[in-house]
């Protein structure tokens, strides 16, 4: 791939559709999701817990866990079809193609192998042919990118010498030796300091720019996501409600979720005392999802048919799109006059 | 200030050491020798990296760990009294008085709701439990009608009063956890970190219903967090620990507009705006390297290891912390002058 450039797609999700098979039901974890990413562009993808933002982002990886299942919807990579590998194209797919850095990156590292050790098994179950001391010299030459000082002591050490900060830069390293397309990061600075989330942050940025990588960023986080995204996709209870680019969706958030998030939050900013005000009620029960837009029983601006019928999405500026029935009735007026 | 303010709480160069076996000195410095007072009504924030010992003060404070020196001064009784002497090592034997008098009246938020509530108690028998050690109900009667209007009061229903723990959201075990604290009536409580394991969307519904709390019983509160926006915006006035000392100490907005402490600046720009436009022109201060040992800490300043400004005296000697502005205290040799 000699020419790529960012306005190409790199990722393709359409109605993505992933269930849980529990004794207790069917839990919809993923419930019809689509989404573009083109080379070279950071998207966010925001929500609570259990909203469903890892499971989608498992399923690109092949990774998901028994009893999770996709079951429906296609995932379409550089024009392959991801859900139709065999297990040996995936192995080979995941990894080279696509990483994955998750949120603990201690229980991600195995603590009896030296990081070295771990750097290189990464690269060399890729790349077959390469000797171990070209795949020394390239782990090094990764630990160095992300900014790890004292290669060669470290490349020795292992995981529980190094500080959680330095163990998600070796994660990044390790995710980034083979040279993928894509990276997922899960909630990679939730369970850093704001220092060193800053850090990390800066570093993925930086490679972000030399690698021209596309990078699905997961957080909750919305102070991370004005950082570091291009797009936000927002998600509540399996479905995303809306995505647009980054922008539009913090000054002309479309969907009453999004505008609550936003509102809830205090600002750092802030040059005075406003009280916040809360999303009431609680989230979604997975179980017993209600009927038509998961949003509605917490929602202030609920309707009736938001009781009944989940909403289309609707176009409400370039690229941004949002899932609510207040925007489906706005359009109509448009229409009408 | 028209409103005459009284001290309700004072700490004086309070320590607390953790011994490590096997290894000679004084082993973990988690609090060393901070001092500050919080007036009666008022919310003192405490912000800080992780091992930074500002959940080591918090419980040193109540003697839910037995300090190392320092004294604690409870609404004008010490309830901690061992003086530092000149070589800074307490001097002879701690004075301390039975603490069960003042359980009732200092109580504490604990930060993981799930894992501070006995998973075989119903919500009633835990809330129960502290009037009953405090035998502050008249009758049986009285007990059950106290739990249920606590259990109004933070905004649940009374028939959860029969319910285990498990059978509730993080959000409503946080609940539950605020109400176990507001049952004996208390005048200071010690929030640690209460809305970090909670949604974003629950937060803010935590959030007010503390300062409502606050407003109409004349709480106290000593409220941790490592979130800054959320620190100010619930809190008086601010302290910032680094390294287990305190660097500085102000009023919310004059400490967020006006930081003197290299750390606080540090620390204030590594928080993510949730503004795009914002944060795309926002210098940000990048910390090199990661929080040292408290085990092993450095000399003179405890900062000056990742301290962009640090000269030879920061190396040599420890800063006094002193006010610098009416109501703003720091310690920092850049600030004598």
């Amino acid at each position: 791939m000699s020419e790529q450039n960012t306005e190409k797609k790199l990722l393709e999700v359409k109605d993505l559709r992933v269930s849980f098979f529990t004794p207790a039901g069917e839990v919809k974890a993923v419930g019809g999701i689509s989404y573009d990413l083109n080379y070279g562009e950071v998207m966010g993808v925001v929500g609570e817990s259990g909203s469903g933002k890892s499971q989608e982002a498992y399923s690109i990886m092949g990774l998901l866990q028994s009893p999770g299942k996709v079951i429906g919807g296609s995932i379409t990579f550089e024009g392959q079809d991801v859900l139709a590998f065999s297990k040996e194209e995936m192995t080979s797919f995941r990894g080279s193609k696509v990483a994955m850095i998750f949120q603990n990156p201690m229980t991600c590292l195995n603590p009896v192998y030296t990081i070295g050790n771990q750097l290189v098994e990464a690269l060399r179950a890729h790349d077959k042919t390469i000797s171990k001391a070209d795949a020394e010299k390239r782990a090094m030459e990764m630990m160095e990118m992300v900014g790890i000082n004292n290669v060669e002591k470290r490349m020795k050490q292992y995981p529980h010498e190094f500080s959680g900060g330095m163990r998600q830069r070796v994660m990044i390293a390790m995710g980034l030796i083979c040279h993928p397309q894509l990276l997922i990061a899960d909630e990679p600075t939730t369970a850093l300091d704001v220092t060193i989330q800053a850090q990390i942050l800066e570093l993925m940025k930086e490679i972000q720019k030399k690698t021209k990588m596309g990078i699905i960023f997961i957080t909750h986080n919305l102070g991370v996501v004005a950082d570091i995204c291009d797009k936000v996709s927002v998600m509540y209870a399996g479905k995303i409600v809306e995505q647009g680019p980054v922008d539009d969706i913090f000054y002309e958030p479309a969907h009453p979720y999004t505008m609550g998030l936003l509102r809830s939050m205090p600002r750092v900013d802030a040059e005075s005392y406003e009280r916040l005000i809360p999303i009431e009620g609680t989230p979604v029960d997975m179980l017993n999802p209600p009927e038509g837009c998961p949003f509605a029983p917490r929602c202030e601006k609920c309707m009736k048919i938001c009781l009944k019928k989940m909403p289309p999405y609707v176009e409400v500026g370039p690229n941004h799109r949002s899932a609510c029935w207040l925007r489906v009735q706005e359009q109509m007026n448009k229409e009408e006059n | 200030m028209a409103k005459e303010e009284k001290i309700l709480l004072e700490i004086k160069n309070l320590r607390k050491y953790f011994p490590v076996k096997g290894i000679k000195g004084p082993g973990v410095q988690a609090v060393q020798d901070v001092s500050f007072f919080i007036h009666k009504g008022e919310t003192l924030g405490l912000v800080g990296e992780s091992g930074c010992g500002k959940t080591t003060l918090g419980r040193t404070i109540l003697r839910l760990y037995e300090p190392t020196g320092g004294s604690i001064i409870y609404d004008g009784t010490p309830i901690y009294e061992n003086p530092l002497g000149p070589e800074g090592t307490p001097l002879g034997k701690a004075k301390s008085v039975n603490m069960l008098p003042y359980r009732r009246k200092m109580q504490i938020i604990f930060q993981d709701p799930s894992a501070s509530l006995d998973p075989r108690m119903t919500v009633g028998e835990i809330i129960g439990e502290a009037i009953d050690i405090h035998k502050l109900a008249a009758s049986k009667a009285d007990r059950a009608d106290r739990i249920k209007e606590l259990l109004k009061k933070v905004g649940l229903n009374t028939e959860h009063a029969n319910r285990y723990p498990h059978e509730f959201s993080g959000g409503q075990q946080q609940r539950v956890g605020i109400a176990r604290a507001l049952a004996v009536k208390p005048e200071f409580i010690v929030c640690d970190e209460p809305i970090s394991a909670l949604d974003v969307s629950i937060q803010s519904q935590v959030v007010n219903m503390l300062e409502d709390m606050q407003h109409e019983l004349g709480l106290t509160y000593l409220f941790i967090a490592h979130d800054l926006s959320v620190v100010r915006h619930i809190s008086n006035r601010i302290g910032v620990m680094y390294l287990g000392s305190l660097v500085e100490l102000g009023e919310s907005y004059e400490l967020n507009r006006h930081p003197i402490h290299p750390y606080t600046q540090t620390l204030l720009s590594a928080v993510p705006v949730p503004d795009p436009k914002l944060s795309r022109t926002r210098q940000r201060i990048v910390l090199e390297g990661d929080i040292p040992s408290p085990m092993n800490p450095p000399s003179g300043c405890r900062f000056h290891t990742r301290c962009p400004y640090a000269t030879e005296k920061c190396k040599m000697e420890t800063p006094v912390f002193k006010e610098h502005e009416p109501g703003h205290w720091a310690a920092c040799h850049l600030l004598d002058k």
